[in-house]
């Protein structure tokens, strides 16, 4: 289709500006731009049909079921969009003072409590954007820490080999050095490998749990035992905190900070890519380390922002992606206590009837109960039949479901990570079971045509090695 | 209780036992019975949509909204046109997630892809990634990006936000970067100053255009110092600015970073916004975050990926140029509606009007007693001194007008948009020279 830069004519605008009510200047020509930017020259008509028709060129959770894994693609409450869209929320300005924006505090006040007892954890920010934001933010805090003690020696975070990209590139942010270490063959943490990792030069381990191949570490208290034992602090990545709200709370397993998704597990959308908020939690000791300004209740009963003591400085600026904190907020005093149990339970329940009806066809890479999410392994499919967790991923377009998450973790071969979430029916779930059961079948019957999967998307598979090798990023860039 | 489980106790119960459950403690019995939580989380009991509804709008209740802002300092009130808020809330664009399905995500690689297109029309930088979380964080990220083993020193102004500032100083904590302010004099960057403290070392200057006083600064000028001795030069500009002012690129800027919240997103009491970020050509694999390319598909139709991903954390892990994966897509995706609402003209006159507007109301107040705290040309913020500066600020409050940012007791930082009529500006004047004549007699 058409780019909006080919449509449109010389001239051609809307009618959003009046006449300007005042005399006209302008700065000196010294300082003004040869040439008014190339934007497009369209009519309201064409912006509202352009973008209706990238509209139905994308998949969002509202156009069908959606289990990439890792990313929690629950259904987004049209109520919370309703709340943040309100005009109290939305027109604020981010430095009026407090007196005038007590709802606002009130807001962050409340998630904070909400989010301190869904993790057992304290004191929270809200200024990280995005999960990546909060690993930073929160290793900020440990880098902090051992500042604080003058324990300069701490160089070292620890990540197990099936973490997240992004942890190893949030401990280089922070200046260190990045210690891998294995899986157990059970998918756990190697006990015997992290003893033999810790030492002086500890400054902390950053772990998932449940980890990425959907088990929960059954040596979590273990682990945590041999950090704090080597004088290091414990980072648990809440990217899969939809499996265990009001089952399990990483305060209680030993962790001293934490990132929470809540475009994940608090249901705010994702926007295509953001925006998210990933605010960090910690335990009491470590609050006065946590970056921007806090709100806290004065004795006038009102509230207001400090700075903590010791604060690292500032994440980002002012208060954080603020109307996803609504939305979040919505959401979670909408389910309460009894909701957020059910959703959690939900969620592995929904995982372990997708993993146990797959299991004959494909099984998972670890065959135990898993919790939100689990991997399965399409390794022998791909020796026998030549397709590839690629393969299988393209031809579920055809069926109208987004894939899996693919290729990670990247300790399982042709994996396929499925988390179907709690907000999904029995028929979804068995609708895609059934796909891959038929899929299954193709790549054995005729596993060429799975090769040319996608048949009834907007395009067959693009070329990314052109796309890299000859970068085009622009509309008019020569590539 | 409020619950999106379409699972009903029945259907539950079946998909236990298709699943080999007994129950949900047996389902949960792989937790380890010391951290298995016994009794309820301590939160309030669920509630009704309706009753939720409630309960937030009264909390939305306790905000006060102003009919007229004269406040910007980093987050700025203009007009967003209808067609903005129709299309950003389209519920495909807001619930879907990075596209890493290219087949059935050309709708959003294609939005990212004219974003791109549309940041590099404004600035005049040749390439821009898909966002990154706000202007204070692309500074930062910008900033981070320039290090390189022997250019180890960040040079920054300190006419740059200090909400920026205290970003780019905690990143530069995080790997122990070297960084620098650069003196201010007379409310722009020192130029003096700044040539005595460059050097082989330094690995970039970075300023804001306007500055955080409102006031044009001599970019290129600093460009050349900074290129001088090999350092890139950022600026981080107001986009709105960019439909009149010179670009980062005919300053001679290799990155190009700023707040794109002006750019058709709300105050929304500091977010989300969107931190935009564009560079030269050579600097195109250094950048941060997602970039969206074109390629073709096996049939030969143009089509959209996400493109350089060897620069990713996903790929590169540790050695990756920035951790960042989600970022603000949608704010760009909006930010990409203004712009092409708006159009080249409509832009420009947005630019003109926050101009034309900021300069009646600074003849104003001068008049009623405010004086210019700096000379030289400014946009559409500057600064007022004067020794009634809080009483006025609580005055305009009482009128239910939003005045510009308390600095200090006698300096206000004051901003105006084309959203501020004449006649708002004449309340507010007004308001200011009754103070005055009420401080001569007493």
């Amino acid at each position: 289709m058409k780019l909006i830069f080919e449509k449109g004519s010389e001239g051609r605008k809307l009618s959003i500006l009046g006449t300007c009510d005042v005399p006209v200047s302008l700065p000196e020509e010294q300082f003004l731009r040869k040439e008014a930017a190339d934007l497009p020259q369209v009519s309201e008509t064409e912006i509202s049909r352009h973008y209706s028709a990238l509209e139905r060129r994308a998949h969002g959770v509202n156009n069908g079921f959606y289990p990439l894994g890792s990313c929690t693609m629950k259904y987004n409450p049209a109520i919370d969009e309703e709340m943040a869209a309100l005009p109290g929320f939305t027109r604020i300005h981010p430095l009026q003072d407090e007196e005038s924006t007590q709802g606002a505090l009130e807001v962050l006040e409340l998630m904070e409590k909400k989010l301190s007892a869904i993790t057992g954890l304290d004191q929270f920010t809200f200024q990280p954007a995005a999960g990546a934001h909060g690993e930073f933010t929160g290793l900020l805090v440990i880098k902090s820490y051992h500042r604080d003690r003058r324990d300069n020696a701490r160089t070292k975070i620890i990540v197990p080999d099936s973490a997240h990209g992004t942890n190893p590139a949030s401990a280089a942010m922070c200046g260190y050095e990045v210690v891998n270490i294995p899986s157990a063959p059970d998918g756990c943490v190697d006990l015997d490998a992290l003893r033999a990792a810790v030492g002086p030069d500890t400054a902390g381990l950053m772990l998932t749990n449940p980890n990425t191949v959907g088990i929960f570490d059954k040596n979590i208290e273990e682990i945590t035992r041999i950090i704090h034992e080597a004088g290091g602090l414990c980072y648990y990545d809440g990217a899969n905190l939809n499996a265990i709200m009001g089952i399990a709370r990483p305060g209680d397993m030993g962790f001293d900070v934490m990132h929470i998704n809540l475009h994940k597990t608090f249901a705010t959308p994702h926007g295509g890519g953001g925006p998210g908020s990933g605010p960090v939690g910690v335990r009491k000791e470590l609050g006065c380390f946590l970056p921007g300004v806090r709100p806290v209740r004065g004795e006038d009963g009102k509230l207001h922002l400090q700075a903590p003591e010791k604060s690292m400085g500032s994440m980002r600026s002012f208060i954080g992606n603020f109307l996803v904190v609504v939305k979040a907020l919505t959401y979670v005093t909408m389910l309460g206590r009894e909701g957020v149990l059910e959703a959690s339970r939900n969620a592995v329940l929904n995982a372990n009837y997708m993993r146990k009806q797959l299991e004959d066809i494909f099984p998972a890479a670890y065959p135990v109960t898993c919790m939100h999410e689990f991997v399965i392994s399409l390794d022998e499919l791909h020796k026998e039949t030549g397709v590839s967790a690629l393969d299988a991923a393209k031809a579920l377009l055809d069926y109208g479901i987004h894939p899996p998450t693919m290729y990670f973790p990247l300790i399982v071969h042709e994996a396929l990570m499925i988390e179907p979430t709690e907000t999904e029916t029995k028929e979804t779930m068995d609708e895609a079971i059934q796909a891959l059961r038929e899929i299954y079948q193709k790549a054995h019957e005729n596993p060429e045509a799975l090769h040319q999967a996608p048949l009834k998307a907007a395009i067959s598979r693009p070329d990314e090695v052109q796309a890299a090798r000859k970068p085009r990023l622009t509309y008019g860039m020569d590539a | 209780m409020g619950t999106f489980v379409p699972g009903t106790p029945k259907e539950q119960q079946e998909l236990l036992h298709a699943a080999g459950y007994r129950d949900f403690d047996d389902l949960f019995s792989v937790i380890p019975e010391s951290v298995y939580l016994k009794s309820p989380l301590p939160l309030e009991e669920g509630k009704s949509e309706l009753e939720t509804e409630e309960t937030i709008s009264r909390i939305a209740e306790k905000n006060k909204v102003y009919r007229a802002i004269f406040r910007g300092a980093g987050a700025y009130d203009h007009y967003i046109p209808a067609i903005v808020k129709r299309v950003t809330t389209k519920e495909t664009f807001l619930t879907a997630y990075t596209p890493y399905q290219a087949e059935i995500s050309q709708g959003v690689l294609q939005s990212i892809f004219e974003y791109q297109t549309m940041i590099c029309a404004l600035t005049g930088m040749d390439v821009s990634n898909a966002s990154v979380y706000d202007g204070a964080t692309a500074t930062a990220e910008a900033a981070e990006l320039c290090v390189e083993r022997k250019k180890t020193r960040v040079l920054i102004s300190a006419s740059v936000a200090p909400e920026v500032r205290k970003v780019v100083k905690t990143y530069a904590f995080g790997r122990d970067t070297d960084l620098q302010e650069i003196p201010v004099k007379d409310g722009k960057t020192d130029l003096e100053a700044l040539k005595a403290m460059v050097g082989d070392e330094t690995a970039c200057v970075i300023i804001q255009q306007p500055n955080y006083y409102g006031l044009l600064e001599n970019a290129d000028e600093i460009g050349e110092i900074a290129h001088g001795v090999k350092a890139k030069f950022i600026m981080n500009c107001n986009p709105i600015s960019l439909g009149v002012l010179k670009t980062p690129a005919e300053c001679g800027a290799d990155l190009a970073v700023g707040e794109g919240q002006p750019l058709g997103m709300p105050l929304g009491f500091g977010g989300p916004y969107l931190g935009y970020m564009a560079s030269t050509k050579a600097l195109m694999r250094k950048l941060p975050g997602r970039i969206v390319g074109e390629t073709v598909d096996t049939e030969g139709r143009r089509a959209y990926v996400l493109t350089l991903q060897a620069r990713e954390q996903h790929i590169k892990r540790e050695r990756a140029s920035s951790n960042i994966c989600s970022n603000e897509a949608l704010c760009a995706l909006t930010a990409a509606v203004y712009l092409a609402a708006m159009g080249p003209d409509g832009l420009k006159e947005a630019a003109t009007q926050c101009y034309s507007k900021a300069h009646y109301l600074q003849q104003g107040l001068e008049a009623a007693g405010l004086k210019k705290a700096y000379d030289g040309p400014f946009f559409h913020e500057f600064v007022t001194v004067s020794e009634n500066s809080a009483q006025l600020l609580k005055k305009l409050e009482e009128a239910g007008i939003l005045g510009g940012l308390l600095l200090d007791e006698t300096h206000i930082l004051w901003c105006a948009t084309e959203k501020n009529t004449k006649d708002q500006m004449d309340e507010v004047i007004c308001l200011a020279k009754e103070l005055q004549k009420g401080g001569e007699k007493a």
